[in-house]
């Protein structure tokens, strides 16, 4: 192999598993250290500065850090970065001070936002403090998007999100609520700089089944259903409800039900209950709240009775794979099922939808119904319109709509400018030492066993009774600091210098995981099998340098180091150092 | 200064045929310098160990004093262990293998311990042929007493205060030779791909084990002009052919090409698989080892590897025909077998 390059921005970013994971890639190990020195403060604006509404996240982020913190591959838990997220936003001072000031003399650029969710607010607050004047429109009366509409407030109280998205509205946004854009024609003729449209994807799908007419108001769809929630125009639900579907806003409909006098909820899915698309932790919330989850379940009809909806059939199925791993749904032959139902939820799946985007803009659509929109710089066929959030590729979630407004204000300031959009800048990154003395670093290096802390809730009876109540208690303070303490400071990195190196072996025989070996070099998968432990997690790279003077290399496989300090701490040459890498994603300006 | 070891390990480490880790044969976190070579061969003691098996409740690991004979604390952990007097581990050595000749017995040694104050006992107890594998982590220096020349710095060599040694260096590995030891080694603890084969091979020599490792010290004899530094061996080294061990069962799973080696049967039927041997080297002939080794001194080179082994060796309690029940196996029954047994030895001698 190569030797490393580790000039490579990416490579010590792609160590950072949480950080690369992030699609905004916040630099999470830096607020975790934050958090367990009590700067709270610090935390928040670290966060904020990369994903604009950490209080909302810390809530309701779909956490895609969690599944690759490199603490799940030496046991068996991530650290609850999440979790750890909405303790600084908790715990924060007043943050107005730190906010970025909005020039007095503006640049003269106006932009339209269509669509007040994640991605749009991101854009404004990314271009806002550039000078540049923002209109954002909103059918709805308030800012936040499906933060507001589709997120229960029992998972994410309202004064959390008005904060946030009132931090960025009170950057000088021009807000036009209660506006449904039906048409582009008439943005594009108001003469902005440039669009951009994050609307989402606002329609939820029906499910027409025999029966769906005769129902009528007792059949919801999902999504429009807990808008109206959140809105107040629907207060109550009938006593037994079926929701259909198994992803998140299935979890969200089911759990809200039990809230609006819904007492015999259930969930009912066509997959197996593995396959529910659903974040794990929903689907335990659920349950705890005495949701019972039916899998294999095809629903068939909707029953009626006298006119009215009482239940709904279903077909017992189970699930086939074939030779490529693709999955059939197959009747098991076992009779029909009856499920009774005063109320059905139907929460199988949302799409986008663009009826107000007139065929003459120059904004051209796939054959699905999506525009065509370039994935580096979100620029629509139409050179002055820009996508981002779920309007751009289809449904996602929150963090990646804001990782889209980053970009694609990136690419509005650049047209704005008339420079090239892929003339992108670069990430802005630093490596400093953290050595402090001979054997001390300024880092906490030493790895804690504990195992993941739970986060406390509300009581269920008091829970249940009351929609606004906030399930999550969030951790406590001290509960936060142990937690804090499980990360692994993957960003503090272990940076190898060949020509500072005796080959002792002092490191070798240190490392607790077995990372590092000397050997002769190889190609990469020959490589892999000649290591200490082999490294069979492929995803990960290897860490290797130039020739030594014995003709070896050393190797080290990224995969479950510890960054203990250990290799480091027993070199004797310092051909180890531990070196805190910090990667801020590009942004406007 | 980290001295608490985190508790993880890497979840795919290889295991050996008691269904173990190299985690069950791990010590505490040493204490002993950043880059120390004795820590590489506390490694490789851990992994020879590991490699062959054997349950770390067989092994008594012992030592006298010095860096060298912290050692023990950092690999083992689950072993026995007897941190003896100075220069005194070899008796310890002897009376613990008398009482107990079941356990496999891992005496760890430097050059002071070794060639000053426990000379004595060295040599006693390689003209006994116990059976026991005796490393000596021999850097040229009394580190624990900041650096002072030791008997196996060579003559010439400069320490890093920058006097030159005056003396005569004592060869423990010509020694070890002269006086009859059966198994003879020479390492280095920089090159685990050759000390690690060879402590297998130890251990599995019934007999008594030599092996004499330059360990450089990082902290006292490390500089330029030192002769036990870690360049200066790297330089130097001459590397008598390739050891490996090939315990008895895998002889047949084992594919060696024939010809390429020397195969050296030992008494249990494992193989000591000699490769790549250099020119005109025969393990098996005292007088050519010796010479072998002075020659390599002559030229300023260090010979490494395998030396000289004997396989038909016989060990202490073969040559006093001590009994081969563990001693401290026997009941009150066994020694005392009473008037009867009395009688019928006073009737012998009648």
């Amino acid at each position: 192999m190569k030797p490393t390059d580790t000039k490579n921005p990416e490579y010590f970013h792609k160590v950072v598993d949480c950080q690369y994971a992030c699609p905004a890639h916040t630099p999470v190990p830096e607020y975790i250290r934050l958090i367990s020195a009590g700067k709270y403060t610090e935390a928040y604006m670290i966060n904020w500065e990369s994903n604009v509404f950490p209080g909302v996240l810390g809530r309701t982020c779909d956490r895609p850090c969690e599944p690759a913190c490199r603490r799940g591959r030496i046991e068996e838990e991530p650290v609850a970065i999440c979790r750890l997220k909405r303790v600084a936003a908790d715990n924060k001072d007043d943050v107005r001070s730190f906010m970025p000031g909005i020039p007095s003399e503006m640049n003269g650029k106006r932009i339209a936002l269509i669509g007040g969710g994640p991605a749009s607010l991101t854009v404004a607050r990314d271009l806002a403090p550039l000078g540049y004047e923002i209109h954002l429109y909103d059918e709805h009366a308030a800012g936040g998007g499906m933060m507001r509409s589709q997120i229960p407030s029992f998972r994410l109280p309202d004064d959390v999100l008005n904060e946030e998205v009132g931090y960025i509205l009170e950057m000088g946004i021009h807000t036009h609520f209660n506006t449904y854009v039906s048409s582009m024609n008439e943005i594009l003729e108001k003469g902005y700089d440039a669009v951009f449209v994050g609307t989402g994807a606002p329609r939820g799908r029906d499910l027409i089944l025999p029966g769906r007419e005769e129902a009528g108001k007792n059949v919801h769809v999902g999504i429009e259903w807990l808008a109206s929630v959140a809105f107040e125009h629907t207060h109550k639900i009938g006593k037994k409800v079926i929701v259909l579907g198994g992803g998140n806003t299935a979890m969200d409909c089911c759990r809200t039900s039990r809230r609006l006098g819904g007492e015999e909820v259930k969930v009912v899915v066509r997959s197996p209950f593995a396959e529910m698309k659903a974040s794990p932790w929903e689907i335990e919330d659920a349950m705890h709240e005495d949701i019972p989850i039916f899998e294999n379940h095809v629903p068939k009809t909707y029953v009626i009775e006298n006119g009215k909806l009482v239940g709904m059939t279903f077909e017992k199925v189970k699930a086939v794979y074939d030779d490529q791993g693709k999955r059939s749904l197959v009747p098991s032959g076992e009779p029909e099922v009856f499920i009774e139902a005063d109320d059905v939820l139907v929460a199988v799946g949302q799409q986008n939808s663009f009826p107000w985007i007139e065929k003459n803009t120059g904004i051209d659509f796939d054959q699905w119904g999506m525009p065509l929109v370039d994935a580096l710089t979100h620029q629509s066929t139409n050179q002055r319109v820009f996508f981002g959030g779920d309007a751009a590729f289809g449904p996602k979630n929150v963090i990646t709509a804001v990782a889209h407004g980053h970009q694609a204000a990136i690419s509005i300031d650049l047209h704005c400018r008339g420079e090239a959009l892929t003339d992108r800048p670069a990430p802005f990154t630093n490596l400093v030492s953290k050595k402090m003395g001979i054997h001390e670093w300024s880092y906490d290096n030493d790895v804690v066993n504990d195992q993941r802390f739970i986060v406390p809730q509300a009581e269920k009876k008091a829970a249940l009774s009351d929609r606004k109540l906030e399930v999550e208690l969030g951790f406590d303070i001290q509960t936060a600091i142990k937690e804090a303490h499980r990360c692994l400071n993957c960003d503090v990195q272990t940076v190898f210098e060949k020509d500072k190196c005796i080959e002792c072996d002092a490191c070798v025989d240190i490392c607790p995981t077995s990372c590092i070996t000397f050997t002769l070099n190889g190609e990469e998968n020959d490589l892999r099998t000649r290591l200490k432990a082999p490294a069979l997690n492929i995803t990960q790279d290897l860490y290797v340098s130039d020739t030594l003077p014995t003709q070896r290399v050393m190797v080290k496989d990224e995969d479950v180091c510890l960054h203990c300090g250990l290799c480091a701490e027993r070199c004797p040459t310092s051909a180890w150092d531990m070196q805190q890498y910090l990667y801020k994603v590009t942004k406007a300006g | 200064m980290t001295y608490i070891r985190p508790k993880f390990r890497h979840p795919d480490l290889p295991k050996n045929d008691l269904g173990y880790t190299t985690r069950e044969y791990e010590g505490s976190l040493s204490t002993l310098c950043a880059g120390c070579g004795h820590d590489s061969i506390s490694g490789s003691i851990l992994q020879a160990c590991f490699e062959l098996s054997i349950p770390p409740h067989r092994i008594a690991k012992l030592s006298g004093i010095g860096c060298s004979s912290k050692t023990p604390n950092y690999f083992l952990g689950n072993s026995h262990g007897f941190n003896s007097v100075h220069g005194r581990m070899p008796s310890v050595a002897t009376g613990a293998n008398m009482a107990n000749r079941d356990l496999i017995y891992m005496g760890v040694s430097g050059d002071g311990d070794t060639a000053s104050i426990g000379m004595g006992q060295f040599v006693h107890v390689i003209r006994r042929n116990l059976n026991m594998v005796y490393i000596v982590m021999n850097n040229g220096c009394y580190g624990l007493t900041k650096g002072q020349d030791s008997a196996t710095a060579d003559a010439g060599s400069k320490s890093k205060a920058g006097s030159v040694n005056p003396f005569q260096p004592i060869d423990l590995a010509g020694l070890a030779l002269e006086l009859g030891a059966s198994f003879v080694a020479q390492s280095f603890s920089g090159d685990k791909e050759q000390l690690v084969p060879l402590i297998k091979a130890a251990v599995s020599h019934p007999g008594f084990a030599f092996i004499n490792v330059i360990s450089p010290c990082v902290t006292f004899n490390n500089n330029p002009g030192s002769t036990k530094s870690y360049d200066y061996v790297r330089e130097h080294i001459e590397a008598t052919g390739k050891t490996d061990l090939v315990p008895e069962k895998s002889e047949i799973l084992a594919s060696y090409e024939s010809g390429t080696g020397t195969e050296v049967m030992l008494h249990d039927g494992t193989f000591i698989k000699l490769e790549k041997l250099a020119a005109n080297r025969d393990p098996f002939n005292r007088m050519e080892a010796m010479n072998a080794l002075r020659n390599a001194r002559n030229r300023n080179e260090i010979l490494t590897g395998l030396l000289y082994i004997e396989t038909e060796t016989e060990d202490l309690h073969h040559t006093i025909n001590s009994t081969d029940r563990p001693l401290n196996t026997l009941e009150e029954a066994d020694l005392c077998p009473g008037a009867a047994v009395l009688a019928e030895i006073n009737d012998d001698l009648r």
